[in-house]
This record gives structure tokens, C-alpha cells and sequence, in this order.
């Protein structure tokens, strides 16, 4: 065995107690059919997932609460669509009773144009939920002092925003990214706005503990190909941040020493 | 009676319950508990007028006239 594969090994990934050996989270929306969705999930190497929750419609062909239970892949329901606390409670009230899990994504949007979180629902529906026993998964805007804001108030993760929901424009501040992992003591999981697996890495080479994603994957050409590009990515990413990066330099600084080379006339 | 079932007009049996309901609609049998009695998970949950009800309580909760029924379950999302 390997120095490197001992440290991936034995660097888990703990929320609320539970250990994953992934720290991709891979959200399951976006994808055109739920074949499709459990290769790239199963490729991505994933153990944990969003969903939604939404009417049921007898129509619906397959289960994909089932499929995820076939597979061993935990779910985390979200909140996706309430746009207020009062709408993201019940509808987390609802994923409690549904899915048997008091773990939520809480997400309360401003609007449908950005998608961004409003501060201020955010706020007032964690403290409500944590007030009911949920461990909650707020995700957030990309500020520092909200993120730690939430992190006080209960908070089991901070998800701050790459980018806003299924731009692919990457970490639009990593400085800020950076801030946050330093001052939080929960897991910080960079969520929304990857694009390609060089986000992912450098959402890990900052300080994330883990990466949340779904339209990277689920509306990328190939996604099992994409799911396993990110799979390597997260880890690569880790490893990076881990072994420690040399400084940034002004000037060049050779490798080759100077002393001893061969003399031409 | 009448009742709203995720926004649309339902009739249902007189002294129905939410199991009635949740039976009617998924086609799944259900013990008292509120668990399926196939031995997979159901995983749908019942608001009723904007209150969830708990599985345990499915078969205790009677469904009026005019009751305003939401039942959701897990679909793609991020």
C-alpha cells in the first residue's frame, strides 16, 4: 500500500457523526432520466445525495428514493423552491416524515432569476429547524460573516455558493471561500456553481471539506464520465491541500542548482 | 366526500382516512404504523391543511369535507 492511498483512507469525511469515504456530495438534479442518474451517481463514487420533495404523481415511473436505498447512498433533502422560512420548514417537516432523516439542505431562494440565498429567511429557518432537532445544511452565500452567523445559530454545515446555481462559473471569490474554512467548526461544503473538475479541486486546495454538485454532472456530454473526473478531482484536491503548496513567488527560483555545470569554450 | 388532493379535486369514501388516501394513491398497503406492508419504504409524507401529519397518525386521521391534502415524495433536485 501506498503512503497516499493510506491517507486517503483514513481521512473520512464526519457529519453529525457519520463517516463518509467521499467527499463529493453529488445532488441528483438535472438529469434526464433515472438510469442515467444512478450511473453517474455510482461513478462518482458519492454516498451521500440531494433531492427534492414535490407532489407525488402516480405517473412517475420508478422510485428514486428506492434507487438510492438499492445503492447505499444516503439522502439529504432539500428545500429547494421555498423562498421563505415559513415555506422551507414545512416542506422540511415533509422530508422528515418522507424519507426518515432529520438532515436537510436547507435552501430558501430570493428569487428564480439569481437563485441566491436570501440572508435574511436563511437566518430565521435555521433557527427554527434546529429548534425542531434538524441538522441542518444551510446553504449560503459566499460571506464570511453570514456563514459563521449560521454556524452559530446551530448550523451542522455551512454550504457557501461557488457561483450561483447552475452556472458553471466556478468559485467566483475564492478569497472569501478561504475565509469562511478559516474561522468555521463545522464542515464546509462548496456548494453550487462548479463547472468542471478544476473547481472542484480548488474548492478542496482551499479548505473545503467537501463539494456539493449536480448540473456539472447530470448535464455534462458524458456524466459517468464526469462523475468519475469528479470523484479524482475532490481527492486530488484534498491530497493538494494536505501536502501543502509552495509559496507564490515574484521571481523565478530555479530547481537545478548552478554550482558544478560543465564548462564550453 | 370532496377533498383537495395536491391541488386537485378528489372524492373520496365517507370516513376515510390518510391511509385510505395514501393507499388509494400509491397503491401500497399499509400497517398501523403508517409503514408499508410490502416491507419497502413508502417515502411519501401528508401535509393536511398545511399541517403534517405523521405516518403513525395516518390511520387515526380522519379526512373531512373540504380538507386540503398535500402528498409529496423525493424527486431529482440539488
Amino acid at each position: 500500500m501506498t503512503p497516499t492511498s493510506i491517507q486517503t483512507q483514513n481521512d473520512p469525511l464526519v457529519i453529525d457523526g457519520v463517516e463518509f469515504g467521499s467527499r463529493l456530495i453529488m445532488g441528483t438534479g438535472g438529469a434526464p432520466s433515472l438510469d442515467g442518474l444512478g450511473a453517474a451517481l455510482l461513478a462518482s463514487g458519492t454516498e451521500l445525495t440531494t433531492v427534492a420533495m414535490r407532489r407525488y404523481s402516480p405517473a412517475e415511473t420508478g422510485s428514486l428514493f428506492q434507487l438510492l436505498l438499492d445503492n447505499g447512498i444516503r439522502v439529504l433533502p432539500n428545500t429547494a423552491g421555498c423562498f421563505t422560512a415559513k415555506d422551507a420548514v414545512l416542506t422540511a417537516e415533509l422530508a422528515r416524515e418522507a424519507l426518515e432523516t432529520n438532515w436537510v439542505k436547507l435552501e430558501v431562494i430570493a428569487d428564480e432569476h439569481t437563485l441566491l440565498p436570501d440572508a435574511v429567511e436563511l437566518v430565521e429557518a435555521t433557527e427554527q429547524l434546529v429548534n425542531r432537532g434538524f441538522k441542518v445544511f444551510a446553504y449560503t452565500n459566499d460571506d464570511p460573516v453570514l456563514a459563521l452567523r449560521l454556524e452559530n445559530l446551530g448550523a451542522t454545515a455551512v454550504m457557501p455558493l461557488g457561483a450561483p446555481i447552475g452556472t458553471g462559473l466556478g468559485i467566483l471569490n475564492p478569497h472569501n471561500i478561504e475565509l469562511i474554512v478559516s474561522r468555521a467548526s463545522v464542515p464546509v461544503v462548496l456548494d453550487a456553481g462548479i463547472g468542471t473538475a478544476s473547481d472542484a479541486a480548488l474548492a478542496m486546495e482551499l479548505g473545503c471539506d467537501a463539494v456539493l454538485l449536480a448540473t456539472a454532472v447530470t448535464r455534462a456530454q458524458n456524466p459517468v464520465q464526469m462523475g468519475e473526473a469528479f470523484k479524482h478531482a475532490v481527492v486530488a484536491g484534498r491530497l493538494a491541500k494536505q501536502a501543502g503548496r509552495i509559496p507564490r513567488r515574484e521571481h523565478a527560483l530555479a530547481s537545478s542548482a548552478m554550482e558544478g555545470r560543465a564548462e564550453f569554450l | 366526500m370532496n377533498i383537495k388532493l395536491n391541488g386537485d379535486h378528489r372524492s373520496i369514501g365517507d370516513g376515510a382516512s390518510v391511509t385510505t388516501l395514501v393507499t388509494e394513491l400509491t397503491g401500497r398497503g399499509l400497517d398501523a404504523s403508517g409503514q408499508a406492508t410490502d416491507g419497502r419504504k413508502i417515502g411519501v409524507a401528508v401535509a393536511r391543511n398545511a399541517e403534517v401529519v405523521p405516518r403513525s397518525q395516518w390511520a387515526a386521521t380522519a379526512l373531512a369535507e373540504g380538507d386540503e391534502l398535500e402528498i409529496v415524495t423525493a424527486v431529482q433536485g440539488g
